[in-house]
């Protein structure tokens, strides 16, 4: 889940971390009161979630609360990228002398959260990464164990800043690990933390990016804290009835998971696809030789054959798909007998022969004889590990253009 | 082959009597059975069809019924 830049600076004022006196309104009356209390130079931020503001002319500074207020006209009719604002964020003009960078992200390859810090803020850090590697301090945090102030400042020092700059960057980097943790964050970044004229460190911008999973358990911070609805998805589209019923199926029954996506999709193809990366070398793979997908989708956690006819029916009721494949990498936990019944119920149920209808089942693994047995028995085509998912995806295709040219 | 007419599709379980309408085995099946296939009722257990086809093949039921009283079917193999 991405956060807009008031609901970002919200968290990083909750940690305890040092920002302006920010507001955040959605009328140019409100920005202009606001403009008005803090007194002097303002900065109008277009609160969206994409990039490229600046550019776009949804930043804008001001001199006065007038020209606040009708920068905050102007910024509120801007759409940038395809995303109307929710609202401006009002912000003190600061007087800084020097900028930083300060963030944690979550390192896949560590599995452990990474804090980065650079005395060269306010560019985008793989720049200043790439360019001066040597203002770039790294250090990565444990999932468990407390953070330590001396943890953050052993990255901080490793970019040579040092006397009260290093005191007082400190605890702010070490704060923001520790929201990082608590929040299940995936990127906790504030870019710039600036250093003011009078030696003070403030964060001037933030970007904020939850892990999707932990929703439910951060409800005390996104619905009371920063009050975002339960049905805010933060999809940067609206979400089709595919996509909606498929999440809706996934929710009702905690056995498994799966997910599937249609934007963008067109395709003949439907796809009941997962499995360690399969979901995305398969569609890739079926993109690749000729072949139309209708969605993306990934299923796996052992589902209950509800889930998987759920998902199955929801891919065979989409417009446009003639046959759908059903193929995942290897599985060890998800048995394949299940997967199979699932597909088979689905087809059955909207009154399809699974026979004709399934392109290609290829899941090898956990109960395969089981699996094989039914497929067997309702005449689906399957072929087991000895067939790779390109050649698998490759028949489903080859099936599904013999079709159309017949 | 239509779906809408059968109850289930691949799996059927058939429980004889006088085991059918024994409560203490009805209570003892509902435990055992991880997909909620039984129903404890007063009159001793009651089968869910809506739920036969999420049966994992685990065998509990049979392993907790009088030795040859409930037989899995599975209808793929007939």
């Amino acid at each position: 889940m991405i956060f807009y830049e008031y609901e970002a600076r919200k968290i990083v004022e909750l940690a305890g971390i040092p920002v302006t006196k920010y507001g955040f309104c959605q009328t140019p009356e409100e920005a202009r009161k606001i403009a008005e209390e803090i007194g002097g130079p303002t900065v109008i931020k277009s609160q969206v979630l994409t990039g490229g503001r600046m550019k776009a002319g949804g930043v804008k500074f001001a001199d006065t609360p007038d020209e606040a207020a009708q920068h905050a006209e102007d910024i509120l009719k801007l759409e940038i990228n395809g995303h109307m604002p929710v609202g401006v964020l009002v912000d003190p003009k600061a007087e800084v002398k020097q900028e930083y960078y300060a963030s944690v992200v979550w390192d896949g390859t560590a599995k452990r959260p990474l804090m980065l810090f650079s005395d060269m803020g306010g560019i985008d850090i793989e720049q200043v990464a790439e360019e001066h590697p040597d203002h770039v301090g790294r250090g990565h945090i444990s999932n468990l164990l407390p953070v330590g102030d001396y943890e953050a400042k052993q990255v901080i020092a490793a970019t040579g800043v040092t006397g009260s700059q290093l005191n007082r960057a400190t605890p702010i980097l070490a704060k923001l690990a520790r929201l990082f943790r608590e929040n299940d964050m995936v990127l906790a970044e504030i870019n710039p933390l600036a250093e003011l004229t009078d030696g003070t460190f403030v964060a001037l911008d933030a970007h904020m990016e939850m892990e999707s999973e932990a929703e439910g358990r951060q409800k005390q911070l996104l619905r009371k804290e920063l009050g975002i609805a339960e049905d805010d998805t933060r999809d940067s589209y609206v979400p089709s009835e595919f996509e909606k019923n498929v999440k809706e199926i996934d929710a009702a029954d905690h056995r498994g998971v799966i997910q599937g996506k249609d934007h963008g999709f067109e395709g003949n193809l439907g796809l009941v696809i997962g499995a360690g990366g399969g979901s995305l070398t398969l569609t890739d793979a079926v993109r690749s030789q000729g072949g139309k997908p209708a969605n993306y989708s990934e299923i796996g956690g052992n589902p209950s054959v509800a889930k998987a006819c759920g998902l199955a029916k929801e891919v065979l009721k989409k417009d446009g798909v003639e046959k759908i494949a059903v193929m995942m990498s290897i599985v060890s936990n998800t048995r394949v007998d299940i997967v199979a019944r699932g597909v088979i119920k689905a087809c059955l149920e909207l009154g399809k022969d699974p026979g004709e209808t399934i392109a290609i089942f290829r899941i090898p693994g956990a109960w395969e004889d089981e699996g094989n047995k039914i497929l067997d028995y309702y005449g689906v085509e399957y072929c087991d590990r000895s067939v790779s998912l390109w050649d698998a995806a490759g028949r489903a295709v080859a099936k599904i253009q013999e079709g159309a040219g017949a | 082959m239509s779906a809408e007419t059968m109850d289930s599709v691949f799996i059927d379980i058939e429980l004889d009597e006088p085991a059918a309408s024994d409560p203490e085995l009805a209570k003892k099946l509902e435990e055992v059975c991880t997909v909620g296939i039984f129903k404890a009722t007063e009159n001793g257990t009651e089968i869910v069809q809506g739920q036969l086809d999420e049966c994992v093949l685990c065998y509990l039921c049979e392993e907790a019924a009088p030795e040859g009283s409930l037989r899995i079917i599975k209808k793929y193999e007939a």
